[in-house]
């Protein structure tokens, strides 16, 4: 037969139609085994063992399609960074392929009455913990702090001892925007704001995603965020809300993350039906939102909360002229040394800090370059992986050191808890810098 | 509100660098835009010019003199051979020290991992001692669990190819055993590291499973994995403790020398001041009167606009993502530009592998200012393309492929640059 009348009588067609909700067929068939995502791979650089991210996404998949293999229990290791879905050259979903597999070798394999299950059970379901301890702050803090409870922690539950428990925060952020006059008062400053701003009929509202860590223990970044915002004329309202779902992805517990999902789509879909847009000061709460829920759940509306959801400095550099803003800026400042969460390079945010201050008098700000914290949410919150966790860290920890900054500045508030623990430098967030640049200066 | 820059180059290959290094050294605000962080990982690391012309299988020991001859679509016809050369001469300043071949016009011919010979302008200096011009016998020494490097058929290769010297190939085992299939990164690391194992160090145990090998050669070369953040330092330590001469062989993806030579261009991006953003794609624009407006970034289901003055495109080709097809039509991916295309596509590829595929010459046709044209007609006055984007060049036949980036990356990236 001829080319030309083998083409008039053949036309193949596609075997495997688009991907459809959780069908990781169309991304493992993508992988050409390349290996770039192994060079990226924090956990493979330190643990000869772990076998990289191309066995945990593709590979795993394949090997586990008709059953009769189980998932390598490896797949624990791996910390969830997603450092691989940046760096691999052919959009192979290898945070989701591992998201996966993760949940289904803890559902499945995982022994549901070890130790190290009712540890990760409660790690993952931080924000119940975090309620708890807050409601007594004070003595949350003195019991977490003491010897004997830290000893008690390592030996009944595996937390590593050579770290503390961060703090409560002696009232929670959702308390203070009460006490404030909550979405009311939010409205009313904005509006003032607008109205020196000369942006009079100008409609700027959103909801702001606080998620745990930002109510119970960094309570100052999510209230520079709300003055800051404010003082843009953004008016803010901060619905009631459960945990992003980030610590329950990493410890494999899909189930209960699709719950808080469910409980969060809801409720943010409305706002966005309202007009609001989307922001989170966590770079992991931001990308549960905008990446991990649509990748893993067919939630009504899910895909309409992840396109408005916004790192908080990204939606300002987006939405507003921070440059000129920051023009005229004289900030008062210690030296600084920024280092970009994973999470927040995954979201492709990570350069915007850096190169808003690099022209801001005052402002002296350093990079540690492209490197993971290793703390990882709750990976180095387990005995077991502490080792692994400092380790990464150890390339970061140096940056700092050689860094003239003695001041950390990060977005992510696990990876600023390792920076604390391995540099003992105070640690900020953006938006104090910002709140510091545009409000008080 | 749109983010604002003078330039904005797409892409973040070396044609995208060399563009933004270009802009940004004329003064322009410029930004480099990448959607994955990672892309030379697949390069071998070396720099070709022109190994050979169309239809000549001799390799080209000048490849500027070949060039006057090319056909009118070539892209280095566009630019001319000073263009060839000023993108040379920015690759050399911003590569340093790190890379060999800048002292002479002619190419310099390197052993493959398969072992043939590839005719390239220049070379990392961790391959420098392999040249194939360099009389001395060789060694080739392959690991027996790096898949990628099998040393005593590379040996038998050049042999074949008549190389001025003998060469051999032997087999070791590495010093420390790995998971299985575990990527060259990880033999790299241990040898940065030089950890401690039976008899000795990483670096001592395989420098003396070497030494048992070698006889009167005076260099050997390796598969590229002798390390990551200190490959000097490993290098360097085989040599003395060999006696020899030490190389690395350019092995395929993930490639150490690609990934070190993306690092390198990098930090000279960022030294020139250009501004980098990675992990999302451009997928769309806007255009007014035949100028572009703004391209629009997906980022993960919103867009977020980017503007400026002057655009390069360098996304890359068929296969870098820069070129798309369908059953009917190939065209530019971002703004739909025109591609020469056989109308039926079982014309698009030849039935034999190593034939001649009209694929391979997919992209944009440009104007003499690299502007992409449909048939004569510029398509966006501020619009550059740099790279593979750009068709009417076989760059895997020719052995062109950095050559036409960073010549075409040097004028698109200037120009618009002295535009703004």
């Amino acid at each position: 037969m001829s080319k030309q009348a083998e083409s008039e009588t053949f036309d193949p067609v596609d075997l495997f139609p688009d991907a459809t909700d959780m069908d990781l067929r169309p991304g493992v068939d993508k992988c050409d085994k390349n290996g770039n995502c192994e060079t990226v791979c924090p956990v493979a650089e330190v643990n000869e063992d772990f076998p990289g991210p191309k066995f945990q996404g593709p590979e795993q998949w394949r090997l586990t399609r008709k059953g009769d293999i189980e998932f390598d229990e490896s797949v624990d290791k791996c910390l969830n960074c997603m450092r691989c879905d940046t760096a691999c050259t052919n959009d192979v979903p290898l945070g989701q392929m591992h998201n996966v597999a993760r949940a289904n070798y803890v559902k499945n394999q995982k022994n549901h009455a070890s130790r190290e299950y009712l540890r990760n059970k409660m790690l993952a379901n931080y924000g119940t913990l975090g309620k708890l301890g807050s409601m007594m702050p004070r003595i949350s803090n003195a019991v977490f702090g003491l010897g004997a409870t830290r000893w008690l922690n390592e030996k009944l539950l595996g937390f590593p001892s050579e770290r503390s428990f961060p703090d409560f925060a002696t009232q929670t952020f959702r308390g203070w925007w009460s006490d404030r006059g909550g979405d009311a008062t939010s409205a009313e400053r904005a509006r003032e704001a607008r109205e020196a701003r000369g942006e009079t009929g100008v409609d700027k509202k959103i909801a702001f995603f606080h998620g745990c860590y930002a109510n119970y223990h960094q309570t100052e970044v999510a209230k520079s965020m709300v003055r800051l915002y404010e003082s843009l004329g953004y008016e803010i309202v901060v619905p009631e809300q459960s945990c992003c779902g980030t610590p329950m992805f990493a410890n494999g517990m899909l189930d209960d993350a699709r719950g808080v999902a469910e409980e969060n789509v809801d409720t943010f879909g409305s706002l966005v039906e309202d007009g609001y847009d989307l922001v989170a000061t966590c770079t992991s709460c931001s990308m549960a939102l905008r990446k991990e829920y649509p990748e893993l759940f067919d939630i009504d509306g899910v895909e309409e909360v992840a396109s408005h959801m916004f790192d908080a400095v990204e939606y300002l550099r987006v939405n507003e002229d921070l440059e000129a803003e920051l023009a005229g800026a004289d900030v008062d400042f210690p030296a600084m040394t920024y280092h970009a969460p994973c999470h927040g390079e995954v979201m492709g945010v990570e350069g915007i800090v850096t190169e808003l201050f690099a022209d801001v008098d005052g402002v002296e700000l350093d990079d540690t370059g492209d490197v993971c914290c290793g703390l990882a949410g709750t990976y180095g919150w387990k005995d077991e992986k502490y080792d692994d966790s400092m380790e990464i860290g150890a390339e970061m920890f140096e940056a700092f050191e050689e860094a003239p900054g003695e001041v950390a500045l990060t977005e992510c508030p696990m990876c600023s808890a390792q920076i604390e623990h391995g540099t003992g430098y105070e640690v900020r967030h953006p938006m104090e810098l910002l709140e510091t640049a545009l409000v008080e200066s | 509100m749109a983010i604002e820059d003078d330039v904005l180059v797409i892409g973040g290959g070396i044609a995208g660098l060399s563009s933004a290094i270009a802009a940004a050294e004329t003064g322009a605000r410029t930004r480099l835009i990448t959607h994955k962080q990672s892309t030379l990982g697949n390069a071998s690391g070396l720099v070709d010019v022109l190994g050979y012309a169309p239809d000549d299988d001799t390799p080209r020991a000048d490849p500027y003199d070949a060039i006057a001859q090319l056909p009118a679509e070539h892209p280095y016809s566009k630019v001319g051979a000073d263009a060839v050369r000023e993108g040379l001469a920015l690759f050399d300043d911003a590569v340093g020290d790190r890379y060999r071949g800048s002292h002479s016009a002619a190419n310099a011919l390197v052993p493959t991992h398969a072992g043939s010979v590839k005719p390239t302008a220049r070379y990392p200096r961790s391959t420098a001692p392999g040249l194939v011009s360099d009389d001395r016998d060789m060694l080739l020494v392959g690991i027996d669990s790096v898949t990628g490097f099998d040393a005593p058929m590379a040996a038998d290769h050049l042999s074949a190819v008549g190389v001025p010297f003998d060469v051999r190939g032997e087999t070791v085992r590495f010093p420390k055993s790995f998971p299985q299939d575990a990527d060259v990164t990880r033999y790299a690391r241990a040898l940065d590291r030089d950890e401690s194992v039976d008899d000795g160090t990483v670096r001592e145990v395989l420098a003396d499973r070497v030494e048992a090998v070698l006889e009167d050669e005076r260099r050997v070369g390796f598969p590229a994995m002798l390390g990551d953040s200190r490959h000097e330092a490993v290098r360097t330590e085989l040599q003395d403790r060999l006696g020899v001469d030490v190389f690395e062989v350019p092995t395929g993806p993930p490639s150490l020398p690609g990934l070190r030579l993306e690092d390198a261009l990098y930090d000279a991006a960022e030294d020139a001041g250009v501004r980098i953003t990675s992990g999302n794609p451009i997928v769309d624009f806007d255009a007014d009167g035949g100028r572009v407006q703004q391209v629009l970034m997906d980022r993960l289901g919103s867009e977020v606009a980017y503007e400026a003055q002057q655009y390069v495109l360098a996304t890359g080709g068929p296969v870098g993502g820069g070129i798309e097809s369908d059953r009917d039509v190939v065209e530019e991916s971002i703004f739909g530009l025109p591609v020469e295309h056989p109308e039926d596509r079982y014309e698009w590829f030849d039935d034999d592998v190593w034939g001649d595929h009209a694929y391979t010459e997919f992209g944009v046709s440009v104007d003499d200012d690299l502007r992409p044209v449909a048939g004569e007609e510029v398509q966006f006055e501020n619009l550059r393309a740099a790279g593979n984007v750009i068709g009417g060049y076989d760059f895997a036949t020719e052995k062109s492929g950095c050559g036409v980036s960073l010549a075409t990356g040097y004028v698109a990236g200037s120009e618009a640059g002295e535009l703004t």
